[in-house]
C-alpha cells in the first residue's frame, strides 16, 4: 500500500495488512497525534487495511 | 464498525460523520453557555491563523450568526504562514467574512524571523508576546467586546503543566475558558470556545466540515518546550485515555479557588512606553522592542 505522511513529507510503500493502529504503531506515530485518510475518508484505528490502499497520515499538531 | 447511535459507518471514536460533528458542536455550545463567553449582543473579533483551530471557531460563530470580525496576525515565518493566510483568506472570502491583517514587521519594522536571530528569547516567547499584544490592540480598535481564540484541550493542558513544571502557579488563575483575573477597559476579554475539545477532534472537525485546512506544524514549535509537554502528555494519554481532558476538568473546578488564593498577584497595569495593560511597569512587547534596539 501507499502511505503518504504529510508532516514528514513522505511517501512510503509498504506490504501490510491490518487495522490502522497496527501501522501507526509500526510507524511509530502516536495515534492522538495523527488523522488517517483512505480515498480522503477518515478512519479510525480500528480501520481495517488492505494491500492496495492509499493511505494519507495528517498530523493534527500546528504550534501557531 | 458502525456508530453507536445510528447505522452509519464510524469516522471518529464511536461515531458517524454526523453525530461527530454534532458531539462536537454540542461541547463548544456547551462551553459557551456554561461559562457565559458571549452573547448576541458582543462584537467579536476572532484571532485567526488560518489552521483547522481558529477556522474552525470562527466557521461555528458565523454558522451561529455571531457578529465576527476576523484578524490574523502574520509574524512574518517563511514558508509556514504565507500559505495558512490564503487559507484564511479564501475561508473569509467564502464565507463573506470581514477580516484584517496585522504585520509584525508592518508594526514592529521586524518579522519574526528576523527578530528571532536577534533576541537571545526563543521563537515561541517572542511569537506570544507580540501576537498578544496586536491581538489586543486590533481588538480594541474594532471595538471588540469579546476576543475568541482557537485554543483547544491540548493546548490549555500543555499551558497547565508548563506553569506547574516551571513552578509559575501565579500564572495558573489567567488560564481558564475565560482569559484574565481583572477588568480594564484597554484589555479585551479572550475567550476560548474549544476549551474542552481536543486537537485531534478539531483537526477531524475541520476535515469533515471540509474548512479547506492544511495539517502543517509551525516551524518554530518543532523541539520547543512546549511540543515536548506535548508529546509527553499524549504518552500518557495512550496509557491513560482521558488523562488530558481529566486534567483540564479538575483544573477548572479549581479555577475559582486559585483566582481566590493567588488575588494577590500583581495587578492590571499600564505599560509605561506604549499604555497597553500589562502586569509589569513595561509590557513584554516593549521589552523585546527595547533589546531589539
Amino acid at each position: 500500500m501507499d502511505v503518504f505522511i504529510e508532516r514528514a513529507n513522505k511517501k512510503l510503500t509498504l506490504t501490510y495488512q491490518g487495522k490502522v493502529k497496527g501501522l501507526l504503531e509500526h510507524l511509530k506515530l502516536n495515534p492522538d497525534t495523527v488523522l488517517v485518510t483512505r480515498n480522503n475518508e477518515l478512519i479510525t484505528e480500528e480501520e481495517k487495511l488492505k494491500n492496495g490502499d492509499s493511505i494519507r497520515i495528517l498530523s493534527v499538531i500546528s504550534g501557531g | 464498525m458502525r456508530c453507536s447511535l445510528c447505522t452509519q459507518p464510524v469516522v471518529f471514536s464511536s461515531l458517524c460523520k454526523k453525530h461527530f460533528i454534532r458531539s462536537v458542536e454540542k461541547k463548544v455550545k456547551d462551553t459557551l453557555k456554561k461559562y457565559k463567553l458571549i452573547t448576541k449582543k458582543d462584537k467579536v473579533v476572532v484571532g485567526v491563523s488560518g489552521g483547522k483551530d481558529s477556522l474552525s471557531i470562527l466557521y461555528l460563530l458565523q454558522k451561529w450568526k455571531y457578529k465576527v470580525i476576523a484578524v490574523c496576525i502574520d509574524e512574518g515565518i517563511a514558508g509556514y504562514r504565507p500559505s495558512t493566510i490564503e487559507d484564511m483568506k479564501k475561508f473569509c472570502e467564502k464565507y463573506t467574512i470581514p477580516y484584517t491583517i496585522v504585520s509584525y514587521k508592518e508594526a514592529f519594522g521586524k518579522t519574526l524571523d528576523e527578530m528571532k536571530v536577534l533576541l537571545k528569547e526563543k521563537p515561541c516567547t517572542i511569537c506570544g508576546a507580540f501576537r498578544r499584544y496586536l491581538l489586543n490592540k486590533k481588538a480594541r480598535e474594532l471595538g471588540a467586546t469579546k476576543l475568541v481564540t482557537g485554543h483547544n484541550l491540548d493546548d490549555e493542558a500543555q499551558a497547565v503543566l508548563m506553569n506547574l513544571l516551571k513552578h509559575q502557579i501565579d500564572l495558573l488563575p489567567r488560564l481558564g475558558p475565560i482569559t484574565g483575573m481583572v477588568k480594564d477597559a484597554a484589555f479585551v476579554p479572550r475567550i476560548k470556545p474549544l476549551y474542552f475539545v481536543t486537537e485531534k477532534e478539531i483537526a477531524a472537525y475541520a476535515f469533515l466540515q471540509g474548512l479547506g485546512v492544511r495539517y502543517v506544524e509551525c516551524p518554530n514549535a518543532v523541539g520547543a518546550y512546549r511540543a515536548k509537554v506535548g508529546d509527553t502528555l499524549n504518552d500518557i494519554e495512550r496509557l491513560y485515555p482521558g488523562g488530558k481532558a481529566r486534567l483540564l476538568k479538575h483544573f477548572v473546578s479549581r479555577l475559582p479557588m486559585l483566582k481566590k488564593k493567588l488575588h494577590n498577584v500583581p495587578l492590571l497595569r499600564h505599560c509605561q512606553t506604549c499604555d497597553e495593560p500589562c502586569v509589569g511597569d513595561y509590557c513584554k512587547a516593549c521589552q523585546l522592542l527595547k533589546m531589539l534596539g
